[in-house]
């Protein structure tokens, strides 16, 4: 078990002693006590929705009510609530394939996002993205991307439009541990540090690239070395622990609003389910899984909420109604019409698109 | 009007944009020091490091972080330096930049234009010398414009700036020193409208790009010698303007399409294909092609003249065409 915290790159503490000995959470905060139980129990209910979604969804998908593969982020949750939890509304975000709960962490609707799931009208996408392609740009979630480190050139380009326009606005860009091996995580982190860009860049590490071991086709120390190598300021923490990563994002998203440059947080964490919906990840050992289950995010964050007073019933309520959020999200997809067909030739482009007709 | 060469039409063009508009800005390898064939020269000067960037040589990066400002409100021009090197972002032009308004039902808006100086010019060899811009008509969710001429290229330019549709521009490296007239200011050309180079009854003769001027020699040698040919430059090949070629092979009954590219599933078996669809084979006397023979583009001048386009093999295609 890998519960540690490492500055790998021994910069941080040119930013904040806090990188290098972080609090064990901010709840241990004494000055505002009330404050960071709110905190805590927000990324709480935060963490329960996206579960609750995401096991809502791995059902209807059973049920046959969703068509197409989901891929589920169940068991890392922590990573997208503690990181969002730190974003403003008009901060962006760039998500990857997995990113049920970054979606929800930053703000969109499950009730839009369950729609685009089953292909319904009202959507995020009118039912022509579904799952691998969620975006609410209402509040700066600028979508999901069916291409691993897809989403990297576009959050730095989005960083440097805002750069450009003299916003202090930040953008998030998340992305797994098979996007390292792709080239542009290096173009992408570099061309962030040449211009200096207000890019938080999250490296949401689950150990697995689809159905590969990540450790077993990547070279070298990891992440957080290839981030150093390039000068970007980066840390290894427990993503399963959510106060540890809202603690390191909340310093982290400070100094990139500052204008400090790009960072990157390596987070640790464990999916676990199979890559998509329809993968029962036979192939790892029980007790690796049941490991864990152990240090599942939302039970140790229950653990704590419940040794500062937070009753089993409060506890269970939040459960519960993200249960209930979700199954209703689940009632209306199901009983919400198909798109027309002529949806499918809309949004295309605006000269030269392609008329709908009959006969097609 | 004032008399430029092509390369400076565009430079005026992006100018001009750059003024009109400040969310426009240019990024590219050596877009600062004014561009590989000076179409950005002087730029930096006036409008700052960050609307002039010269970029690493990170081909997917400059593809796709102008996507990305786009989606915060910037409108970009994505220089790809030679064409060619387009193959190592297309993820970021193929998956994304021609996909995120449709995949995310009409949230994003990708303004972009990505400029690709294309075709042979002086014995570059196989890796600076393609002309694939087939490949991208068939990709839905773009525009595709071809000029071949001074003026074309900046109101074709200045269209594609104020676009909301992604804009893949090829600019012609061949024709890069022609000059012609450009307006002052640089009024915008609307996609999908062809420019009828010559008229006449014995064919319709169809081209774009850098056989622009190889088709219009042609077509005056043959209307010397009495062969009167409808010549139209497409300008734009999506969309491009189905309604003119057709009604002109309606009438003329014959159709020659020519390009630079390679002929098999290039452009030109779109247009001959859709001309028969909607003029009836019975209504044409014939419908053929004048293109590249399916080989890389070799580096020896002898070599290379074999998949050169000439007057010489135009004037021979109408004549065989006429002859039918």
């Amino acid at each position: 078990m890998l519960l540690c915290l490492v500055d790998v790159c021994g910069v941080f503490k040119h930013v904040r002693p806090s990188w290098r000995k972080p609090r064990a959470s901010p709840g241990d905060t004494m000055s505002d006590p009330g404050d960071n139980l709110r905190r805590l129990t927000d990324l709480y209910r935060t963490m329960a929705r996206i579960r609750a979604f995401e096991e809502t969804a791995l059902e209807a998908h059973t049920a046959g009510e969703i068509p197409g593969p989901l891929h589920v982020s169940i068991g890392q949750e922590a990573v997208a609530a503690g990181i969002c939890l730190n974003l403003r509304r008009d901060d962006r975000l760039t998500s990857n394939h997995r990113g049920h709960g970054h979606a929800i962490a930053k703000g969109a609707d499950p009730k839009r996002m369950m729609l685009e799931l089953y292909g319904r009208d009202g959507g995020y996408c009118r039912g022509k993205g579904g799952s691998m392609h969620i975006a609410d740009f209402s509040v700066g979630m600028l979508g999901a991307n069916g291409v691993v480190a897809g989403g990297i050139p576009i959050a730095v380009g989005a960083a440097q439009g805002l750069k450009m326009q003299g916003s202090d606005a930040i953008v998030t860009c998340m992305f797994g541990d098979g996007a390292v091996n792709r080239g542009p995580f290096l173009e992408g982190l570099n061309w962030a540090v040449l211009f200096k860009l207000p890019v938080l860049f999250v490296c949401e590490d689950n150990g697995v690239a689809a159905f590969t071991r990540a450790e077993s086709v990547t070279a070298g120390p990891g992440v957080a070395d290839r981030a150093k190598a390039l000068g970007v300021k980066a840390i290894t923490i427990d993503g399963n622990n959510v106060m540890q990563v809202d603690d390191a994002a909340q310093i982290a998203v400070a100094a990139v609003r500052r204008g400090e440059g790009p960072h990157l947080l390596h987070v640790r964490t464990y999916r676990i389910t199979g890559h998509t919906s329809t993968d029962a990840a036979a192939w790892r050992p029980k007790e690796e899984v049941d490991e864990a289950r152990a240090r599942d995010p939302i039970a140790r964050l229950g653990a704590v909420l419940a040794e500062r007073g937070v009753g089993p019933n409060e506890l269970g309520k939040m459960i519960e109604d993200a249960k209930a959020e979700m199954a209703d999200a689940r009632r209306g997809a199901n009983a919400a019409a198909w798109p027309a067909p002529a949806v499918a030739f809309e949004d295309v482009q605006d000269t030269g698109a392609v008329l709908w007709s009959k006969s097609h | 009007m004032v008399e430029v060469t092509l390369i400076e039409a565009s430079r005026r063009a992006a100018l001009q944009e750059m003024r009109r508009d400040e969310r426009v800005w240019v990024l590219g390898e050596d877009v600062a020091r004014g561009g590989l064939w000076g179409q950005y020269k002087d730029f930096l000067g006036e409008f700052g490091e960050q609307r002039v960037v010269s970029t690493p040589i990170s081909e997917s990066t400059i593809m796709g972080a102008g996507l990305g400002s786009a989606l915060v409100g910037q409108r970009p021009i994505i220089e790809m330096r030679i064409f060619d090197f387009v193959m190592c972002a297309m993820d970021e032009l193929v998956n994304q930049i021609a996909k995120i308004r449709y995949m995310f039902g009409g949230q994003a808006r990708p303004a972009v234009v990505v400029r690709m100086p294309h075709g042979m010019w002086r014995n570059s060899a196989a890796q600076h010398s393609q002309m694939l811009e087939a490949w991208f008509a068939h990709l839905p969710g773009v525009i595709v414009v071809t000029p071949a001429t001074p003026a074309d290229t900046a109101g074709l330019l200045v269209q594609a700036i104020r676009s909301d549709d992604p804009v893949l521009f090829f600019d012609p490296k061949d024709l890069f020193w022609v000059n012609g007239e450009i307006s002052e200011p640089i009024e915008p050309i609307p996609f999908g409208v062809a420019r009828k180079v010559s008229e006449g009854d014995a064919a319709t003769v169809v081209t774009w790009s850098a056989a622009v001027p190889v088709a219009t020699k042609a077509a005056e040698q043959l209307a010397a010698e009495g062969i009167k040919v409808d010549l139209f430059d497409l300008r734009t090949i999506w969309p491009w303007d189905e309604a003119a070629v057709t009604a002109s092979a309606k009438r003329t009954g014959r159709l020659l399409v020519v390009h630079e590219a390679v002929e098999v599933a290039g452009f030109g078996a779109e247009v001959v294909a859709r001309v028969v669809d909607q003029v009836g084979p019975s209504n044409l006397k014939a419908a053929k092609r004048l293109a590249a023979p399916r080989i890389p583009v070799p580096f020896a001048p002898p070599l290379e003249a074999q998949v050169r386009l000439s007057p010489e093999k135009v004037m021979d295609a109408v004549k065989r065409l006429i002859a039918i």
